[in-house]
């Protein structure tokens, strides 16, 4: 008996919102194509995909906060605490531990954004505003207010920007380890079940045993190292970290995951949604500056881009009646 | 007040039926009520009787069938619209708002002062004039209702009702909250206002109640209106015969006999938590089903949680073979060391994550304990679940399909899989068999006796007192969160079970009386 | 009087508010050089104006369970919106003006008509739309400039009859004129009970979609005063990411000191504009105590979050663990 037959449908939400995504990638792709034969080149899909490659980092953090019900606002700064940090122990003459520094700050600031929102039961989307202000403040003290003096390490060059394997950019291999380990997580171990049921249900989780505190802030943990890994190879890509190299990423990061299926509310997506996503909002940004778009309409689109979705897919049940 | 047989009924309803998606709520009903008189709706949970009211009072729509008002054809589409034709619905608190004012509440449908204003001082005087009618004058009209107790909030409730000025008065469960100064109140108001002309429908599943107050009841069961008779007209059997169906009797497995009570397993001792529960102690053996009885909300719940870590601030010693424990948590409490589960009350919101799959359902309690390295054992899980879902034969061809697909029974049946998973050896249970089919309901007792025999130990609360009888060894009433009475063996019947329950005095003999009106 | 010790009870947040924001602003004139004059206090209002008025825009939708993160690009966007037209003639000033809060409004009501029938989060859609003001902002002012009536800028920055700052006499003015009716009209019950229980307040025959829809065009037309107020300020209009973004944190920040639940149904503008005078003065307090200006974004940073982190306080006092999962 199927007392409520519209669930069936819902259920493969997510594989419909991938599918139109996928379509979305294949017109834009067609379009640009008939733009500059070079489009769909070799080539220039890798370089896509390596620029790609620094957002799907951070999406794929932020996929594990949202699923959770939760979301993650700290992105700007904490990807640039992760540039900064990870420079700075270059010059303080770790260069070996430069990324591993630039990560481990990303884990301090998740460890709060966890804290506020698991123990304090703060909502999540102003207790992490309010930590991006404070990742703000710490930066801003630590590099005077001018842009930073040192350097990326040599590592970190090679991996945002050297190529190895096949002449697959390094940074989409990293892209590829991270979304892979996360995806893993999400389907293999009881971790990512429990992920799953605390954005269903918290309080039934809850009352199933599971440590809703301990997986709240394993969430915002990885998603701040996954923010401030990121960060690093945008430092090792452009040699050096800089003020507010954080900020165009959020935005994006958040389309990125709604785009590809994973609800605003938590409990139901992929992280192969959000690769497709990530490629779907990636290509979007590289159309919008060949078109030489400004700013302006960059903001503009995103915004609407990310309420239509949200239109299409995350309509809340009439309360009433 | 004698009906003319040539004017039509004051409120009459025609062939309703509502669906929701596959599921039939009502079915077909007539049904009609008079001015002057106080009419009982009566069934078990599941007949429909909530469902009746919220179309009556606007609140969801029919999907079939008309109603009329004094004669004429009328439809609802929101509340409002009910309220406006003089149709008002006391629910349970529900239609409360904590943060604000009495006199807000009562107010705060009542169209405005000029211009989009409202009026302090003439709200402040009717909400007076109401609060002193259902004599709660000692409630201020500023306070908050939040602050209020629970009984009281429930007197607002009735209060806001009343300044409607109902031509039709519907109450659900309106009295289960209350004191029994209060509920002593609101029947000699609702008997002034059915005096005064009003047609009063009242809902509830208390016999004693129905008996005192109704001129006219009607039964409902599975979503029909099966008949409708004046009072004094049947016997208490007769009715409860309606309400189920079938024969006044459930089978139930039977128990074992023991001479002695077996060793305990779990050892309540002072237990005692804000003002909700006090000194409780209590012994459940090994292998032992002991029930908890009395009147909703004195403090069932409250110790069920209490036992299961959710709540804080408790005190008093719990032990577990012997050894006392402190469970901070439903995690704390699932431990190997500890084995407790909890069955909650409402599987909707406390025990399932409806848009997940059976099968992740079943398994989330004990997932955790299923891991080879960081993974989990894919191969482990499902044996246990195909274990579970064989055991209490849970009528599913798909696991991996929602569980919000499965009717009631087999919802509740995933819970109850989920927690036996976990191998506990004592397994709480909050009113587990509310709104279940008569069948799973047997298959539940059936199982409960099951886990007892084989050394489990079960404590559960149950609104219903069949159950209680049939099913448990020992049985503990509260009242206004303390024990007033343990039963075992014979003395566990109805009579001691009501009187204990509305903690009426033993006389000499050690009997309760029942007063009879 | 029993109804007075109610309202004192309900009101404690606000009351405290009020408390701490006199003890912080007599400790800054106390420790300032120049001491308290008509000067000095006229500065400070003229800031601290600015974020009430946002704060007062934030309390709204709060008010109802919901949270409005545009604010702060709607502040912006009537700022750029005011340096491009509240200038010329007086007849045009006017209209001008009267533009600026229209368009204020406009941004707000199409918030509100997002969330009340796209039946989507508040937080989320006002990121977005957020981002879309922001954007029309940059089209305006790509770069920082345009000009504003000079002689109506001078009179709302300065003071009337020499004493009373002019901002401050907007502020009341606004508190006055919109706040109180707001508060006393059957839309603000409305209010209140929406945020308190939604659905209790749907039986109660309150109608939801009405309420949202206003409250969200108000606060609109409210960050739209402050922006037109930011122009009078800053002689120009600029199109600051940075700027919004400060605003709307600190708002939500003013909103929760002011003795507003984030979960809506209890609290008041007037607590969100002491909850704002207290953050600016610790930012002024920060200056006579001389804290190094590099340590001041952290300071602030840190306050905030603090601020916000306030209503865990009651989740210290839960009893119950499942309540804490609303």
């Amino acid at each position: 008996m199927n007392p409520i037959p519209g669930l069936r449908v819902r259920a493969n939400r997510v594989d419909k919102a991938i599918v139109i995504a996928f379509g979305f990638i294949i017109v834009m792709l067609l379009a640009g194509s008939l733009y500059s034969t070079n489009f769909l080149s070799t080539a220039y899909l890798l370089q896509q995909l390596q620029i790609a490659a620094f957002l799907g980092i951070i999406a794929s953090g932020l996929t594990t906060v949202i699923l959770l019900g939760h979301i993650d606002l700290s992105i700007p700064w904490v990807v640039t605490v992760g540039g900064m940090m990870s420079t700075a122990a270059a010059s303080w003459g770790e260069p070996s531990l430069a990324v591993p520094i630039g990560v481990f700050s990303g884990l301090l600031f998740g460890l709060v954004n966890g804290f506020g929102v698991a123990f304090l039961r703060v909502p999540s989307m102003i207790f992490t505003l309010g930590v991006n202000a404070v990742a703000q403040g710490a930066m801003v003290l630590y590099t005077g207010g001018f842009a930073p003096q040192s350097y990326a390490t040599e590592f970190m060059r090679w991996l945002a920007v050297g190529k190895t394997v096949f002449g697959f950019p390094n940074a989409v291999l990293v892209w590829l380890a991270v979304g892979l380990t996360i995806a893993v997580l999400l389907k293999r171990t009881a971790l990512g079940r429990y992920i799953y049921a605390i954005g269903n249900n918290e309080g039934a989780a809850y009352l199933s045993g599971v440590n809703t505190r301990g997986v709240l802030i394993v969430c915002f943990a990885i998603s701040g190292m996954s923010s401030a890994l990121a960060g690093v190879l945008l430092a090792g890509y452009s040699t050096k970290g800089y003020q507010a190299m954080g900020d165009p990423y959020l935005l994006p990061a958040i389309a990125a995951v709604v785009l590809g299926g994973t609800h605003i509310l938590g409990g139901r997506g992929t992280l192969g949604g959000t690769v497709v996503g990530t490629i779907l909002v990636s290509l979007l940004q590289s159309i919008l500056s060949v078109m030489q778009m400004p700013e302006a309409g960059r903001q503009i689109i995103y915004g609407i881009v990310i309420i239509a979705m949200l239109l299409v897919y995350g309509r809340g049940k009439k309360v009433h009646g | 007040m004698q009906k003319r047989d040539s004017a039509p009924p004051f409120w009459r309803m025609q062939g309703i039926s509502k669906r929701y998606g596959g599921v039939v709520a009502l079915d077909d009903v007539d049904f009609e009520c008079e001015r002057g008189h106080i009419h009982a709706v009566i069934g078990e949970n599941g007949a429909g009787k909530s469902t009746l009211i919220k179309i009556i009072s606007g609140v969801v729509q029919p999907s079939a069938g008309r109603m009329f008002l004094e004669g004429r054809e009328v439809a609802f589409p929101s509340p409002l619209d009910a309220t406006r034709r003089g149709i008002v619905c006391v629910f349970q608190e529900l239609s409360l708002l904590p943060d604000l004012s009495v006199e807000d509440n009562i107010c705060i449908a009542d169209s405005s002062g000029r211009w989009g204003f409202i009026d302090p001082r003439a709200r402040r005087r009717r909400a007076r004039r109401l609060l002193e009618r259902v004599g709660c004058g000692d409630v201020h009209p500023m306070e908050r209702v939040k602050d209020l107790p629970l009984s009281r909030r429930q007197m607002v409730e009735i209060a806001k009702a009343l300044g409607r000025e109902p031509k039709l008065l519907v109450l659900d469960e309106a009295t289960s909250a209350l004191t029994a100064a209060d509920v002593e109140k609101v029947y000699r108001i609702l008997e002034r206002l059915r005096d005064e002309g009003l047609a009063i429908v009242y809902i509830s599943h208390r016999m004693h109640e129905i008996k005192q107050l109704a001129d006219r009841c009607s039964v409902f069961r599975n979503g029909r209106h099966i008949e409708t008779f004046d009072r004094d007209v049947k016997t208490d059997e007769q009715v409860v015969e309606l309400m189920i169906g079938r024969e006044y009797k459930h089978v139930f497995p039977p128990k074992p006999h023991r001479d002695a009570p077996p060793a305990p397993l779990l050892e309540i001792e002072g237990l005692s938590w804000g003002e909700h529960l006090h000194d409780i102690s209590l012994s459940v053996g090994r292998g032992e089903i002991v029930g908890l009885g009395g009147l909703d909300g004195q403090g069932q719940r409250e110790l069920l949680l209490a036992l299961f870590g959710v709540l804080r601030g408790v005190t008093g010693t719990i032990k577990i073979e012997g050894r006392p424990v402190a469970i901070r948590s439903p995690r704390g409490a699932k431990s190997e060391s500890r084995g407790i589960a909890l069955i909650p009350e409402d599987r909707k919101t406390a025990g399932l994550m409806l848009p997940m799959s059976v099968r992740d359902n079943i398994s989330m309690a004990s997932v955790g304990k299923m891991t080879r390295g960081l993974f989990v054992d894919r191969a482990k899980e499902n044996d246990g679940i195909r274990e579970m879902v064989t055991k209490l034969s849970i009528k599913i061809d798909d696991l991996n399909e929602p569980v919000a697909t499965l009717s009631g029974g087999n919802q509740q049946k995933v819970v109850v899989a989920k927690w036996l998973m976990t191998n506990a050896r004592i397994v709480l249970l909050n009113d587990p068999t509310r709104g279940i089919d008569v069948g799973t309901k047997q298959e539940m007792y059936k199982l409960l006796r099951e886990l007892a025999d084989a050394g489990t130990s079960i404590l559960f609360y149950s609104t219903d007192y069949d159950e209680l009888i049939g099913c448990c060894d020992q049985v503990v009433i509260l009242y206004g969160g303390r024990i007033v009475r343990r039963l075992r063996g014979d003395d566990i019947n109805e009579h001691n079970i009501i009187a204990s329950s509305l903690n009426l005095p033993q006389n000499a003999r050690g009997d309760q009386e029942i007063e009879r009106p | 009087m029993k109804a007075l010790r109610l309202w004192t009870i309900h009101n404690y947040g606000l009351l405290l508010a009020a408390g701490v924001f006199v003890f912080m602003f007599a400790l800054y004139i106390a420790n300032l050089e120049a001491g308290l004059n008509v000067r000095v206090v006229t500065t400070a209002a003229n800031k601290a104006v600015l974020l009430a008025l946002v704060a007062m825009a934030q309390t709204l939708p709060v008010l109802t369970g919901g949270l409005d993160l545009s604010v702060g690009m709607i502040f912006v966007l009537t700022n750029c919106i005011a340096s491009a037209i509240v200038i010329g003639t007086p007849l045009e000033v006017g209209v001008g003006a009267v533009g600026v809060l229209g368009a204020g409004a406009l941004a707000g009501f199409v918030n509100g008509l997002i969330i009340v029938y796209g039946r989507l989060q508040p937080i989320i859609v006002t990121l977005a739309t957020g981002a879309v003001y922001y954007g029309l902002a940059l089209l305006i002012r790509p770069i920082p400039g345009g000009d504003v009536d000079e002689g109506l800028a001078e009179f709302m920055t300065d003071t009337v009859f020499d004493l009373v700052p002019t901002s401050l006499a907007v502020l009341l003015a606004v508190v006055v004129l919109i706040w109180l009716p707001f508060r006393l009209s059957v839309l603000g019950r409305a209010c209140y009970a929406v945020g308190s229980a939604e659905g209790a307040a749907y039986m109660s025959g309150v109608q939801i979609a009405r309420t949202k829809l206003a409250v969200y065009t108000l606060a609109g037309l409210l960050a739209g005063i402050a922006g037109l107020m930011l122009t009078f300020v800053t002689f120009s209009g600029e199109a600051s990411a940075p700027i919004g973004g400060t605003y709307t944190l600190n708002s939500i920040a003013a909103v929760v000191i002011g003795g507003t639940s984030l979960y809506g149904g209890v609290g008041s503008a007037v607590g969100s504009v002491l909850g704002a005078f207290i953050l600016r003065t610790i930012d002024d307090l920060l200056f006579v105590f001389d804290l190094p200006p590099l340590w001041q974004p952290l300071f602030q940073g840190v306050v905030l979050l603090l601020a916000v982190s306030l209503g865990a306080a009651q989740v210290l006092r839960i009893r119950n663990r499942l309540d804490l999962f609303q």
